[in-house]
Formats: structure tokens, sequence, C-alpha cells
């Protein structure tokens, strides 16, 4: 890195945005081991003055990775988050994962990664001494048997979410041409272990097989490895390999812990179109299934895969809006449609103020949206104006647009789109009509009446666990705690007697809204404490929050509590929800560093949802 | 001893072993001029097996070449080390 010096500056004159953005390109040209502690070194320095997503990650393995935890870590910090990596001792991770009292569940991690290959995990696999169909079979079975056993034990130590590698093939097989012949040769027997190994991951929560083998056929098998290197070292790839493995790390490190884009902002002309709709017009655009119109049509797929993903669509253009509309409700080779998107800005305004008004109107934190433009400019403009906007770096080599979404660590999802994530636009374009007829109708209740209501109130069940974790992983804004939980953890809390997991979806006559909050409570003595309370912004100020309240309120005294104990943790960026338990009448009977607690005394308050809502299953709350 | 020491000649050190011992100096955390061509792991306290690793893929990263197996096993100090990457320069 030569500009170590201009970073330097930059930072010591206290220009942190620039600064960092100037380490972050230096660190993305040139992602050596030797930048990588120089990256370290200015996170490290200024750690407290950046809002950095902070992980313990344990790493187990069965190959080195100490070269590859700084550039984890480097890479990490550059997407804005700081990894604590503990990295167990070379080959103990069966010991690390059936230990109960193991150095590992004492760190307690976020996240466990379990680093393995196949030549050092089923070297019968990877190089057999005896490649008879039989012996390959029951050494597959041993290593599912022993891994899925390990899988089980970890489990049943801790909540993490568990990363794991599956199997990769060797570049050679023993049986060479003949490897299609065998029933069971190297391959398939490496695959089937693979398969199974991805069908114990299903049956669990939290566990996330890593599919090591489609990361090296990736990046070419046969220059993947350096044979000195693993005979001498133990390591896995060669040195400009390594970054792939832990880019590949961060594609399911992130996920897991939420650090991902919601919204995808993207430019129209000379984007998902070849063309300016304004200069050459309709008839010329081109998006087609041929060339010149093919990349941009692949991205307009990519775009269309992240929405699967759940993943919500918008669109920010300068052009006149009914030109722009007009090719995306009527151009025949259009894959994208208005309908895809949950808001559209098309009009003369900058592009950082319309990506404003988008997060404003769909109720994320910028950081919350990525931004996806073929112009440089416009690029600049944005990252200056509001540097908490991930702004992708697009090459000016058009088809590699749709390889730069796709393999984004921030666009990726660990679990598949809730039925919530799905209608997620479709939310947002209703919540859009809910405004205009709250200006046209005269006062709020008058509105709120109007909606006609439903808050469905259910306990958490294997259907809604996921969408409970995602809840907390993503609520920031109406979060009274903002514990965060995995899967794993979730399903703990539902099986433990003493907790209680809630969720609560609301409907109105112009929509279902789906799950949009959850609570859950901790039964300590006379006292039912909320350890989480949160729902999401789309609701709020419409009186969900007390009829949901209300509803623990009740059932906390049916269950014989006299209190109800719950804190406010303020974070930056809970404000929404400081004067909650003030507002609902409960009384502030502590302070101290994490935040306040309030109580409420259940024989003598009686809370009361807003009359506007009808609480369903009505029979839950007795009138 | 000093007789045939990899990358020293009369005049200082070779232009390689002065890139050696700026890297070998950062990974080891010590002063280049604690690093000689006989520097090895006997001399050098934090020269371990992780360190070494971390030695070769600097030198790789740095030189653009590529140290075999055998080479790493023959390498007794920082002079062979720096030899080692002449002959592949």
């Amino acid at each position: 890195m030569i500009e170590r010096d201009t970073i330097d500056t930059l930072l010591n004159d206290g220009k942190l945005a620039d600064g960092f953005q100037a380490l972050a390109d230096a660190w993305n040209r040139e992602p050596s081991l030797n930048a990588a502690q120089f990256v370290i070194a200015k996170y490290e320095r200024h750690r407290a003055d950046l809002a950095l997503i902070e992980c313990k990650l344990a790493i187990l393995r069965s190959i080195t990775v100490e070269p590859l935890v700084p550039l984890l870590r480097a890479a990490a910090y550059v997407n804005r988050i700081d990894l604590d990596v503990k990295v167990s001792d070379f080959d103990t991770y069966a010991t690390e994962m059936l230990d109960a009292g193991s150095s590992l569940y004492a760190f307690q991690p976020r996240v466990v990664l379990l680093a393995l290959n196949t030549a050092s995990v089923a070297p019968q696999l990877w190089a057999p001494t005896d490649d008879a169909e039989h012996t390959l079979r029951s050494v597959a079975d041993d290593t599912v048997d022993r891994l899925t056993s390990l899988i089980h034990a970890f489990r049943a130590n801790s909540q993490a979410d568990l990363i794991f590698h599956l199997l990769d093939s060797p570049d050679l097989t023993t049986r060479g041409s003949l490897e299609t012949h065998a029933e069971c040769g190297q391959r398939a027997a490496i695959e089937s272990v693979n398969e199974r190994l991805g069908a114990v991951a299903r049956s669990m929560h939290g566990v996330h097989p890593l599919d090591y083998d489609a990361l090296v056929a990736r990046h070419g098998r046969r220059d993947w490895f350096d044979e000195g290197k693993w005979e001498q070292f133990r390591l896995p790839a060669t040195a400009p390999n390594l970054r792939h493995i832990v880019d590949e790390w961060l594609r399911y490190i992130q996920p897991v812990i939420g650090a991902v884009s919601k919204v995808v902002v993207v430019d129209l002309d000379e984007t998902i179109w070849k063309g300016t709709v304004g200069e050459d017009g309709f008839a010329k655009l081109k998006m087609g299934a041929d060339p010149p119109g093919t990349p941009y049509r692949a991205l307009q797929r990519a775009l269309l895969a992240l929405r699967e993903r759940g993943i919500v669509l918008a669109a920010c253009s300068k052009n006149d809006e009914a030109d722009a509309l007009e090719v995306l409700e009527k151009h025949p080779d259009m894959l994208l449609r208005p309908v895809h998107f949950a808001t559209m800005r098309i009009n003369w305004e900058s592009k950082s103020e319309n990506i404003k008004s988008i997060a404003s109107e769909l109720n994320v934190g910028l950081d919350a949206l990525a931004f996806i433009d073929d112009n440089p400019v416009e690029r600049a403009e944005v990252r200056a104006m509001l540097p908490q906007v991930r702004v992708l770096d697009l090459p000016s080599d058009p088809s590699k647009y749709a390889r730069i979404v796709l393999e984004n660590p921030f666009f990726q999802r660990v679990t598949a789109a809730s039925s919530e994530d799905r209608q997620r636009t479709q939310f947002y374009q209703e919540q859009a009509q809910r405004a205009k007829m709250l200006a046209s109708v005269g006062s709020k209740e008058e509105f709120y009446r109007s909606l006609g209501q439903v808050a469905d109130i259910a306990s958490a069940n294997d259907l809604t666990l996921g969408r409970v974790a995602q809840l907390t992983q993503k609520t920031n804004q109406f979060n009274l705690t903002t514990h965060r939980y995995s899967d794993a953890e979730v399903a703990f809390f539902m099986s433990d007697p003493k907790h209680t997991v809630l969720t609560i979806k609301v409907s109105d006559r112009l929509g279902d809204n789906g799950i949009v909050g959850t609570a859950i409570t901790d039964d300590d003595g006379d006292a039912c404490k909320v350890d989480t309370f949160l729902l999401s912004c789309r609701v709020i100020g419409r009186g969900i929050e007390t009829a949901f309240i209300a509803y623990i309120a009740q059932q906390a005294r049916l269950r014989g509590k006299s209190r109800l104990v719950g804190m406010f943790c303020p974070t930056a960026k809970n404000e929404l929800a400081k004067h909650f338990y003030e507002d609902h009448g409960f009384r502030r009977i502590a302070d101290d560093a994490d935040g306040s607690t309030w109580e409420l005394a259940l024989a003598t308050n009686e809370l009361k949802a807003p009359e506007w809502i009808t609480v369903a299953p009505a029979s839950a709350v007795p009138a | 001893m000093d007789h045939g020491s990899a990358g020293v000649s009369g005049a200082g050190v070779s232009p390689t072993f002065a890139v050696v011992q700026e890297i070998a100096a950062g990974v080891f955390g010590v002063a280049e001029s604690d690093i000689s061509p006989d520097s090895s792991p006997q001399t050098v306290e934090r020269w371990d097996s992780v360190q070494q690793i971390y030695l070769v893929l600097a030198l790789e990263e740095r030189f653009g070449v590529q140290l075999a197996l055998e080479d790493i096993e023959e390498l007794k100090n920082l002079g062979d080390i720096a030899k080692a990457i002449d002959k592949k320069l």
C-alpha cells in the first residue's frame, strides 16, 4: 500500500470518513497480509469513534488458519465489523466440541467456524490407499457419523451459530478416467458425505454448511492448493487463494450476525439497461437476451434474485419520471417491473437527497441501504454525503455487474426468506397508501378507526422461530433492549418453561403486515421480566405497541405474577422507544450503565389495548 | 563460520538480503539490526512454526516467487533463504 502516508494524514487530521474510505480502497486493491496488519492497526486505534458491529468468533480447525485470521479481521473491519477471534489449537476441534467445559464454550462465541478440508478430516477419501467401493462407502459413513455427533454435541453445549466446511474433492482421483464407472468412486463418496451433512444441518437451527468444494472449484481446483505448503505447514491454499477463503467466510458470518443490507437502491440508465432514456429514447435501450443487452439483463436477474432472498429494491434515477416509467412498464425485454420496487425516486434531485428520502419512507437506517450506480460521480456524491450507505464499486465493464452483486457479502442470507420478507415490497407499497389516507382523513384517531386493525398475538412456533430471531437481529429503532438472538437461542427460550416467546401479526383493511413484532419474557419469582420487546417501525404510532404490552401484562397476571419489569437500554438508534414504559404507567426503579429499569404493579394497573384495535384470538384476553 | 554466508559480500549485504532483513524484522517484531544472515529459529526468540509461515508468505508476497517444500526444508537461516530467493529471481 503506497498511500499509507496519505491515510495516516487523513486519520490524524480527524477526517475519519475520508481516511477509512481511502483505507478500504487500498485494502481492496491489495488485500495482502502486510496490508491487513496496517488495516487492523488503524481500526483498532479508532475503534471507539466508529459504529462497528462486534462479534466474538471462535475458529476450530484441522488446517492452518493463522495467516487467514489477519486477512479475515481486516476484511471484516472494512465491512464495519469488529471480530474478536479465538483460534483453537491445531486439530483439537473434536475435544473442544465434545467437552462442555472446553475453552471454546468458556469463550462464549457468537459464531463458531469449523474450518476443515478433506485431506485432513478424511484422508482416505482425499488420497485413498484402498479405493474399493465398499471401503470408500464405509469411510464416508464414518466421516458423516463422526461430524454429525460433533455437531449435535456442539448444539447441546452452545447456542452459537455454527458454520462448518463441507468436504472438497481432489483435482485428480485414483480412478482417473474410470471415476464415473464406479457407483461410489472418490468423488461420489465425498458428495454423499456432503449431502448427508447438509441434511443434518437442515434439521437443526443455526447450523450452516459452507460449500467449500464450490469455493475451491470457483477459483480453480488445480491451482488452489500448494502441495509443499500443505505438507509442511498444513496451509489449505496458496497465498492468493487465502483471500478467497476469508471472503467466503464473511458471506456466512455477515448474514449470521445481521451485517447485511436490507434495501438496494439501483440507478436505471446504463445500470439496468444500456443507453439513456432521455437521449437515446425507448426504442434504442438494450436489456434483452442478445449483446449488448446481456450484461444489463444479467444484473436485472441478479436483482430479482436478491428480492427472492428478502432484500427490498428501490429505484433512483435522474430522468423525467414518465420516460423512465414507460420503460419499466412497457419495454418487452425488461425483467424488472414497477411492482418489484418498493419505492422509486425518478427526478432531478441529487442521489443523496433521494436516498435519504427512501430510507425515511421505508423506515430503515441509512446503514441498511446499498447503492448501485454505473456513474462514478454519483457514487462519489453519495459516499461523501452519506458515508453510512454501502456504495458498490462497479467496474467499467458491465459484464461484471451481476457478479459483483451476487458475490457481495452484504446481500447474503443464511436463512430462507420468511413470508414477511417476500411480501415486504408489498407492505411498503401499502404503507405509502396508508400515509396518503392519513393525509386525507382529519384526525389520527379517525384514521386508525378507518384502518380496522387486527392484532394477532401468538406463542412462537417452529414456523415463526426464524422470523423472531430475524426481528431481534434487524430491529433497531423500536427495540427496548436490542438483545440480538440466533435461531438456536430463540429455540432455547421456546423450550424453557420460564420463558415466553410471543409474536404479533397485524393486518388491516389495506393488507396483512405479517409478523411485525416479538416479545420474550422471563418469569422470575413474582415478576415477569421483559427481556425483549420490539416492533417494526411500519406499525409504530398506531397503538399496536400498547395492545402488545397490555396482552403481556394480562398473561403475566394470569400466571400469578404481581409485577411486570422491563428495561430500556439506549442505543444510537432506539430513541423512538425511550418513553415507552413511562407512557404506559411504569415506575422507574433503577438506573445502571446498561439503561433504566421500569416496573408496573399488575394488581393496581390495568393496561388496555386501544379500542380501535381488535386483539385476536379474542379469547386470549378476557374483556 | 562466516565463510560463504549467503547474502554477505565484502561491501555489505546483498539487495535481496536487505529486503529479507526488513521483512523478517517486521514478522518477528525486532529491529533490523538484530537480524543477520545467521539468524535462525535457534537465535530468534519469536521464530516458531506459525511465524515461519508468516515469514514464507511475506517473502513470497514481496518477491513474487513460490518457495517449494525442498527450499523450506533446506533453510537453515535467513542467509540461506535470501540465497534460495536469488536463485528464483
